[in-house]
């Protein structure tokens, strides 16, 4: 028996819930129609909603005027990068530990949460001097070694419990066949294991896209990826609005497509999968 | 089925990721340890004695460390108490039967996917910003004086920044947490006569306790060391206003290059959010174990 609902009542839902959604999605909305106004029209008061003269040198001019395209190839780089790294090295303790556990299975899964409560700050003095004694400060290398290790429990959190749910039934069954170990992994694991390990995948490039710790204290200039760029717009004398909306909407839009496509990974991965 | 060559088998597999957390743990964290011990600055060359506890005892009573503690309570606490009673609220008006759910869904979730140092400046500048932002305008409007956020209440501002960008994380688990809810439990408790808020208080809310603790601890966990946002808006200022731990001791031996006073903050933070993270597991232990 269904729960009757009547019309009015879904009305009132819709109206304040699009009310309340409009309202948290404002600052972004703002963001996206600032990036297309000119300088003048974006510090106008009253403010200018949608009658404004709409332009795209903001665009062309975050473009020209920093080496913007370096910095998104940066963050690419940064990001993908340390997620390969981290997977390579995660598919196969995931995998280990989901099929054959041990007795300290479950404490080794523990201590590998508890090293991500570590705060960053706790060793920022001897990461940043082995950094500038390596010649490691301001390059991509450096950075991916960092986030690499800084994703890896996450990466094998969430791994492990995808892997969790592969029936291990289904192997014994391949095995009765006469697979082999090779043909076992390839074509029965492999097929099984996709959808978890490209989940895990999405969510870290948004989680290292989004890493504003060590992506700001490591880099200067020739490394630094969006979230570093970004931030040096905050000195007072380098502002302008429209230009950096312009470069934060850029920087933001293709996490926020990709994000749209994760929203159940989400929180698995994040909350490792206490919640699914 | 695990015969002795599997478990030798596993454990080669599991051991490169253990090997690198365990060094990515130590040596580190024992160079801090080692350095927090040490009169070293970098504007000293040559100069490493062994000062014992002092780098701690100046650290520790500086009073901008004070302050900084008392902020990183304040901060964490208050986007706590914003984010998880707006999420439960949001959640709970998420869950109901609307026209374009899945849309509505996607503008509550988007401030999640923005990266720290953007959503800091948008709402510094375009909103905070006495003269040219939002805010201003909206006040002006009212016939008010302009409130200039960041200068006049620092970290209630950077609160409201960083409760912006985690109210959707809340919400989007508290929302899949209410999605599993029994429909069938909530028609029984309704014939049995129970009211919306008696069926609130003893079925939604004990249903969703569990996701309520984890939101608390993850939530916490990255909440204790929150930096891009004070780093791109205040700077911890004015002052030491808005200063948390993460930010003195970024500030100790980054900006002031005293490398044993920053690794003597550095152990301080890591010791706090031990105890943070210690407290926390004991009062979920129960809940995460049901």
């Amino acid at each position: 028996m269904a729960r009757r609902t009547t019309t009015a009542r879904k009305t009132g839902n819709t109206v304040l819930a699009w009310g309340v959604g409009l309202l948290i999605f404002f600052p972004i909305l703002w963001t996206i129609l600032t990036s297309f106004k000119t300088e003048g029209d974006a510090i106008a008061i009253p403010p200018k909603f949608l009658f404004f003269h709409w332009t795209l040198e903001n665009y062309v001019n975050v473009n020209a005027q920093s080496n913007y395209l370096l910095h998104f190839w940066n963050s690419v780089v940064i990001s993908l990068g340390s997620t390969l790294i981290g997977l390579a090295i995660a598919i196969p303790a995931a995998w280990a530990m989901a099929f054959v556990p041990g007795r300290r299975t479950k404490d080794v899964l523990m201590w590998m949460l508890s090293t991500k409560m570590m705060p960053g700050v706790g060793v920022l003095v001897p990461i940043y001097l082995m950094f500038k004694t390596f010649g490691l400060l301001d390059t991509r290398v450096g950075l991916v070694m960092i986030l690499t290790l800084i994703d890896l429990p996450i990466i094998v959190w969430m791994l492990y419990t995808y892997f969790k749910e592969i029936p291990s039934e289904i192997l014994e069954a391949a095995r009765m066949d006469g697979a082999t170990l090779r043909s076992e992994i390839l074509y029965v694991l492999t097929p099984m294991a996709i959808p978890g390990i490209a989940s895990t995948l999405l969510l870290n490039v948004i989680l290292a896209w989004n890493e504003a710790f060590w992506t700001l204290l490591l880099t200067a200039s020739k490394a630094a990826p969006l979230t570093a760029f970004i931030a040096s717009f905050s000195a007072p004398e380098g502002l302008f609005y429209a230009k950096l909306s312009a470069a934060s909407t850029m920087a933001i839009a293709p996490i926020l497509i990709l994000g749209w496509f994760s929203q159940k990974q989400l929180v698995r991965g994040l909350t490792f999968g206490a919640v699914k | 089925m695990a015969t002795q060559h599997s478990r030798a088998a596993a454990r080669l597999m599991i051991s490169p990721s253990v090997i690198l957390l365990f060094l990515w743990m130590i040596v580190p964290l024992g160079l801090t340890l080692y350095f927090s011990f040490l009169n070293y600055n970098l504007l000293m060359p040559g100069a490493h004695d062994f000062i014992g506890w002092k780098n701690y005892y100046y650290f520790v009573t500086d009073p901008a460390f004070t302050t900084a503690l008392i902020n990183t309570l304040v901060l964490v606490l208050g986007v706590l108490l914003i984010t998880t009673i707006g999420g439960v609220l949001l959640a709970l008006l998420l869950d109901q039967p609307m026209w374009g759910q899945g849309i509505v869904r996607i503008l509550v979730i988007a401030p999640f996917f923005v990266m720290p140092t953007v959503s800091a400046l948008v709402w510094k500048n375009m909103f905070m910003n006495p003269v040219n932002g939002i805010f201003a305008w909206i006040a002006h409007a009212f016939g008010f004086q302009a409130f200039d956020f960041l200068a006049q209440a620092p970290l209630f501002s950077i609160i409201l920044i960083v409760a912006w960008q985690w109210l959707p994380f809340a919400t989007l688990i508290l929302l899949t947490a209410l999605q599993s809810l029994d429909s069938e439990q909530m028609e029984a408790a309704e014939m049995d006569g129970a009211g919306p808020f008696a069926r609130f208080v003893f079925i939604t809310i004990p249903h969703l306790t569990r996701s309520i603790t984890v939101v608390i601890l993850i939530q916490t966990i990255f909440l204790l060391s929150i930096f891009a946002e004070i780093f791109v808006t205040t700077n911890g200022g004015p002052g030491t206003a808005s200063t948390n731990i993460t930010f003195l001791v970024y500030a100790q031996s980054l900006l002031q290059f005293d490398v044993g006073g920053g690794s003597a903050g550095g152990i301080i933070a890591v010791i706090i959010a031990n105890i943070v993270a210690i407290i926390l597991m004991r009062m979920i232990g129960k809940n995460l174990e049901a």
